[in-house]
C-alpha cells in the first residue's frame, strides 16, 4: 500500500516536473516572438533615426561621442532588461 | 542597413541573432564572447579597429542584462566584483603595455594568436577533466550515501580542486577579508587581486573581457560557487568593459549603432542564458563550457593559417 502510494506521488510529481518544463518553453518561445516585433519597432522608430545624429556627433567630437555612446547603450541594457522581464513575467502568468 | 560611422553595410537580422547566441552564452557561462562576436563582424566586412571598439561596447550593454538577472538570482558577489575592478584595470595596462613592447620586438600577431591558442586548450582541457572528475565523484557518493546529499538543490557545487582553493585560503597575508556573499571566511586580498590581474592581464593582450579565464579562475583557486562566479565575473566585465569603450569611443574605435542593434538580441539571449544556470549544476556548467575555448582556438588558428585576424 505505502510503496503503491510513494509510487503514485513520484509519477505526479514527474508529470508536473513535465508539465512546468513544457510552459518555460512556451512562455519563452513567446517571449522571443512579441521581443522581435518589438525590436524592428524600435529599429525603425529610434535606431534608423539616431543614425545621422550619432555620425555628426562622431566627426565634431570624440569626447562627446564616447560619453553619449557608453550613455546610450547603459540606457538600452536597463530599458530592454526591464522590457524582457515584464513581457517574460506577463507571458509567464498568462501561461499559467 | 548602413553604418555610417565604420561605413560598413550590414544585415541586422545578422547583427541581432549574433548578438543572441552571444547573450545566451554570457547568460549561461559568464563570459563576454568576444571570441565569436569579434570574428562575427571581422567576417562581414568591419575593420579591425572597429571589431575591437564596438565588441566592448557590446559587452557593456549585454553585462549589465545578465549582471542584474545574476543579482536577482543572488549570484554576484558585490564586494568580490568591486575588489576584482582594481586588479583587472591593472592586468589590463600590463596586457596592453607587452602588446605595445610585442609591436617592436616581434611578429605581434603571431605571438598573441600561438599564446591565445595555448592558453585556450589548456582551459578547455583542464575544465573538461576536472569536471569529468568531479562528476564521476558525485555519481559514486550519491550511490553510496543517497541520505547525505538530501537537499542538495542544482546550485549545489563542489570541484575536484577543492583542496587548492583551501590552501589559498590558508594564507595569511594581510589584510585578510571576508566574502560572506560567496561563503568565504578569510581570504588574503592579494589572492584577490592576483586573480584579477591575471585575468585582466589576459584581457589586455589577447582581447575582450577574458572571462574565460577570470571564471575557472574564480572557482579553482578563490573557490567561489561556480554561480557566484559567473554573476561576480559579468558585474566585473560590466565596470571594464565601460572604461574600455569609453576609450576607445575617444580614439574613434566605436560603431555604437552596430552595438546597439546586437544588443537586442543580445538583452534576449542573456535572459535565456541566466534563467538557464537555475537547472543545471555547477559542474555540469563547467562540463557544458568545455566546447567554447575550443571554439576560439579553431577560429584563431584559422585566421593564422590563412593570413585573416580572428581577433
Amino acid at each position: 500500500m505505502r510503496i503503491g502510494s510513494l509510487r503514485g506521488n513520484l509519477t505526479k510529481r514527474h508529470q508536473g516536473m513535465d508539465g512546468k518544463g513544457k510552459d518555460s518553453v512556451v512562455s519563452i518561445l513567446i517571449e522571443v516572438v512579441v521581443y522581435a516585433a518589438l525590436v524592428v519597432a524600435y529599429f525603425f522608430l529610434v535606431l534608423h533615426f539616431l543614425g545621422g545624429w550619432l555620425m555628426d556627433l562622431y566627426q565634431r567630437d570624440k569626447r562627446v561621442y564616447a560619453i553619449a555612446a557608453l550613455f546610450l547603450i547603459i540606457c538600452q541594457g536597463v530599458l530592454l532588461e526591464t522590457v524582457t522581464t515584464a513581457l517574460l513575467r506577463w507571458i509567464r502568468s498568462r501561461v499559467d | 542597413m548602413d553604418f555610417l560611422i565604420s561605413n560598413v553595410h550590414i544585415s541586422p537580422v545578422y547583427l541581432v541573432v549574433i548578438g543572441f547566441v552571444i547573450g545566451l552564452l554570457g547568460g549561461f557561462f559568464g563570459v563576454g564572447g568576444s571570441f565569436l562576436a569579434g570574428p562575427g563582424l571581422f567576417a562581414v566586412g568591419v575593420p579591425m579597429n572597429f571589431v575591437v571598439g564596438t565588441d566592448l561596447a557590446h559587452i557593456v550593454g549585454k553585462s549589465i542584462v545578465a549582471a542584474k538577472k545574476h543579482r536577482a538570482l543572488g549570484n554576484v558577489d558585490i564586494k568580490l566584483g568591486t575588489l576584482m575592478v582594481v586588479g583587472t584595470i591593472a592586468g589590463v595596462e600590463a596586457g596592453a603595455q607587452l602588446i605595445q613592447y610585442l609591436k617592436h620586438k616581434a611578429n605581434v600577431d603571431l605571438v598573441v594568436g600561438i599564446c591565445f591558442v595555448l592558453v585556450l586548450l589548456s582551459i578547455s582541457t583542464f575544465m573538461a577533466w576536472e569536471g569529468w572528475r568531479t562528476t564521476q565523484r558525485r555519481r559514486n557518493e550519491a550511490g553510496s550515501s543517497k541520505a547525505s546529499n538530501r537537499g542538495r538543490g542544482s546550485k549545489a557545487d563542489d570541484s575536484a580542486f577543492d583542496h587548492i582553493a583551501q590552501r589559498i585560503h590558508r594564507i595569511k597575508l594581510p589584510p585578510m577579508i571576508r566574502l560572506p556573499e560567496s561563503g568565504i571566511e578569510r581570504i588574503s586580498l592579494w589572492a584577490i587581486l592576483l586573480v584579477a590581474f591575471v585575468g585582466g592581464f589576459f584581457s589586455g593582450f589577447l582581447g575582450g573581457g577574458a572571462g574565460y579565464i577570470r571564471m575557472p579562475s574564480m572557482v579553482y583557486f578563490l573557490g567561489i560557487p561556480t554561480h557566484i562566479a559567473v554573476g561576480t565575473d559579468l558585474f566585473e566585465i560590466m565596470i571594464s568593459a565601460s572604461y574600455g569603450t569609453f576609450t576607445h569611443a575617444i580614439k574613434g574605435n566605436v560603431d555604437i549603432l552596430i552595438a546597439l542593434v546586437m544588443h537586442t538580441g543580445a538583452a534576449i539571449g542573456a535572459q535565456i542564458g541566466a534563467t538557464a544556470t537555475s537547472y543545471f549544476a555547477g559542474p555540469r556548467i563547467r562540463l557544458a563550457f568545455v566546447p567554447l575555448p575550443l571554439i576560439g582556438a579553431a577560429i584563431i588558428i584559422y585566421g593564422l593559417m590563412t593570413g585573416h585576424h580572428a581577433k
